[in-house]
């Protein structure tokens, strides 16, 4: 068994003893796991609406794996991407109620440039911290997700005049498209995917493909060997940060400019951005492994809506189930092992 | 309002918001002296506060008065049970911490929130109806000035809370047992050289963290909410690390920033009724902890530095 297959196998493994696992909660609290299996796949396949809004749910799944990977590859843990995914959908909602009289292809656009931004913003002052002030990003980035949520529902009070949210976008600014909508049943799947996957092949054509990409990788690899050849480092950690704080931001932007239409003021974390890790670590940090993390853990958590109707079960089931599947992929070292040990004895006979 | 009512009125608020974070907080200090990050404090703390609030539910009728205590114990052992969900993955199997931290946060919530809506068929718990009860402390309370803002109508968790930070400090600072943990943290290879079993102590030192976050969290639910539902604790676990970083991982730092932080947080609840502070935008009181965090970590509060081995999974013979 090659390298790359026991890579592929790993994350394979977590996935189903997770959700054996999670059949056992399930068996153990007195539900029926086939009921609730079998619910959870009607929620996500059952029909073109639940199609439709699985797709809208893997959207930002996606974008926030993406500044998850995006992150570790340049050898930074970037847990902020909840905090930079809601300044991003703050932004994205106030540009898209609040300017006016613009046609769509300039209003769209610059709604989310503006999510962007603000998304990137928020990881350049945890990439700031880091490179001049020595600060651990996790720590710095776990400190702004707070002040973001706070700050947001501030902002969001001012706007709203005192109310918990803003008025809607302006038609100009939204993703939603009625094409869409009418093929799937009136979902609320919009656009925001092909940004998605546009950004998917961003990042890969960042990361591979250009001078700058080659230079945020070597940065993580190895910093010092980085400096000795000439790189600046502080720049490189400042760049990689705001890079993978855009992607966060353009995830709220999704939220903001196609599912929602609105930003509310909001109790707790989304709990997007902390799904995002769990994205990125399932699809090994790469452009095309996000997609299939971001489809599995979108798919779940979609699914999941399904199964208090059906069968009665509640949905945290999933989250147990995703939270398992991360410690596993985590634990992937004991996998690797079994796996050499298994392929060695293999090979003995 | 005279300034001394305001005193009066907010320093007992400020120790009564402080209790939960001081002992979640005095938990992180012993797993990250240890050497494992905790990250998962947050979820343990979620987990704590709903077996706090279920066990009193549940068992009020057999323990009667002593009802809220034993919840605590209760929280205690589950909550340092829970913590191996983090403990095995992150010492035995090599685990990455933050991650295994991040995953045991998730766990901790679904894990409360699947078990109420199985239990009481709906989002939240019952209100409980045996709480801790408040006390003046006998001859103390009477001094002027002092007697009303330290000593009259206080809880027993509070006290519960100082002492357990300053025994964690005489136990880091004073001990073997103590001088083992900060050896393991800060060079696990010299330690192991020495004969110190560095598996056993971080299992120790993550599973005080658990057993505290766990208290940590039933006295948040036991004393402020009295009840348990999705929005309990939110943010709490994470203040913690923020005291445990700004007390620059000493036990009696820790203590003060946490109390700190009570404080911040008792403003941002009861301001509205105080002159001067009402005057301030909500928001500042609350962000207030985690800039002062980010603000201590620059250095530019003397420079804060963590274990040395913190977050890296130690490997036999690797060097």
């Amino acid at each position: 068994m090659s390298n790359r297959v026991i890579n592929i196998l790993v994350p394979v493994i977590s996935v189903i003893i997770g959700l054996i696992v999670g059949a056992i909660v399930m068996a153990v609290s007195g539900y029926n796991a086939v009921d609730g299996y079998i619910a959870l796949w009607n929620g996500i396949f059952g029909d073109s609406y639940t199609i439709g809004e699985t797709i809208r749910q893997i959207t930002p799944y996606i974008l926030a794996g993406l500044a998850v990977a995006f992150a570790f590859r340049t050898g930074l843990f970037n847990i902020g991407v909840e905090g930079q995914l809601i300044m991003g959908w703050a932004a994205a909602a106030y540009v898209g109620y609040a300017v006016e009289g613009l046609p769509k292809f300039i209003h769209l656009p610059l709604a989310l440039i503006a999510a962007a931004l603000a998304g990137a913003f928020w990881a350049f002052i945890a990439g700031v911290l880091k490179a001049r002030f020595n600060v651990h990003e996790v720590i710095a980035t776990i400190m702004l997700n707070y002040i973001a949520l706070h700050v947001s529902n501030a902002l969001i009070k001012v706007w709203a005049d005192g109310g918990d949210k803003t008025q809607r976008i302006l038609e100009t600014a939204s993703l939603r498209s009625p094409f869409l909508e009418s093929m799937t049943q009136y979902s609320r799947l919009h656009w925001g995917i092909i940004v998605a996957l546009l950004m998917v092949v961003v990042m890969w054509f960042i990361l591979d493909k250009t001078t700058r990409g080659y230079e945020l990788k070597a940065v993580g690899f190895n910093h010092h060997a980085a400096e000795y050849s000439g790189m600046s480092v502080r720049r490189n950690i400042i760049l990689a940060m705001t890079i993978s704080g855009m992607f966060a931001g353009l995830g709220g932007a999704m939220e903001a400019l196609g599912t929602f239409e609105y930003v509310g003021i909001k109790g707790g974390f989304t709990g997007i951005g902390f799904d995002g890790i769990a994205v990125a670590l399932l699809g090994a940090n790469t452009p095309l492994g996000v997609i299939f993390g971001a489809t599995l853990f979108g798919s779940l958590q979609n699914g999941a809506l399904n199964m208090p109707n059906e069968a009665g079960i509640p949905t945290e089931i999933v989250s147990i189930i995703i939270a398992l599947i991360i410690f596993f992929v985590a634990s992937g070292y004991v996998i690797r092992v079994l796996l050499e040990k298994f392929n060695s004895k293999k090979e003995g006979k | 309002m005279s300034f001394l009512d305001v005193l009066y009125f907010i320093i007992p608020s400020a120790i009564f918001y402080a209790a939960p974070l001081i002992l979640a907080a005095i938990g992180a200090v012993f797993s990250e002296r240890s050497g494992v990050v905790n990250i998962g404090v947050e979820g343990i703390m979620v987990i704590g506060a709903f077996v706090g609030i279920v066990f009193n539910l549940f068992t009020v009728d057999v323990f009667g008065d002593f009802t809220p205590w034993a919840s605590l114990l209760a929280a205690l052992v589950i909550g340092a049970v829970f913590s191996l969900f983090l403990a095995i993955p992150a010492i035995s199997l090599r685990a990455d911490q933050t991650v295994t931290g991040v995953a045991l946060n998730l766990l901790g919530a679904a894990v409360a929130l699947f078990s109420v809506k199985l239990i009481f068929d709906k989002g939240q718990t019952e209100f409980i109806t045996e709480r801790f009860a408040r006390f003046d402390i006998p001859g103390l309370a009477s001094i002027p000035v002092l007697g009303p803002m330290f000593f009259h109508n206080v809880y027993g968790t509070s006290i519960l809370a100082i002492v357990v930070a300053i025994v964690a400090w005489f136990v880091i600072y004073k001990t073997p047992f103590g001088l083992r943990l900060r050896a393991v943290g800060e060079h696990p290879m010299a330690a192991d050289t020495m004969g110190i079993n560095v598996a056993r102590m971080r299992y120790i030192g993550v599973m005080i963290s658990g057993a505290l976050a766990g208290v940590g969290g039933a006295v948040y639910s036991l004393t402020i909410t009295n009840n348990f539902s999705h929005a309990t604790i939110s943010g709490q676990g994470f203040m913690a690390i923020a005291a445990m970083i700004f007390g620059k991982w000493h036990p009696l730092g820790t203590m003060g920033a946490a109390l700190f932080f009570g404080l911040a947080q008792a403003l941002s609840i009861v301001g509205g009724s105080i002159p001067y502070v009402q005057d301030i935008p909500n928001v500042f009181l609350l962000i207030l902890p985690y800039v002062l965090t980010i603000i201590a970590l620059a250095g530019f509060i003397g420079k804060a530095n963590a274990p040395k081995a913190s977050g890296i999974p130690y490997i036999k013979g690797q060097r």
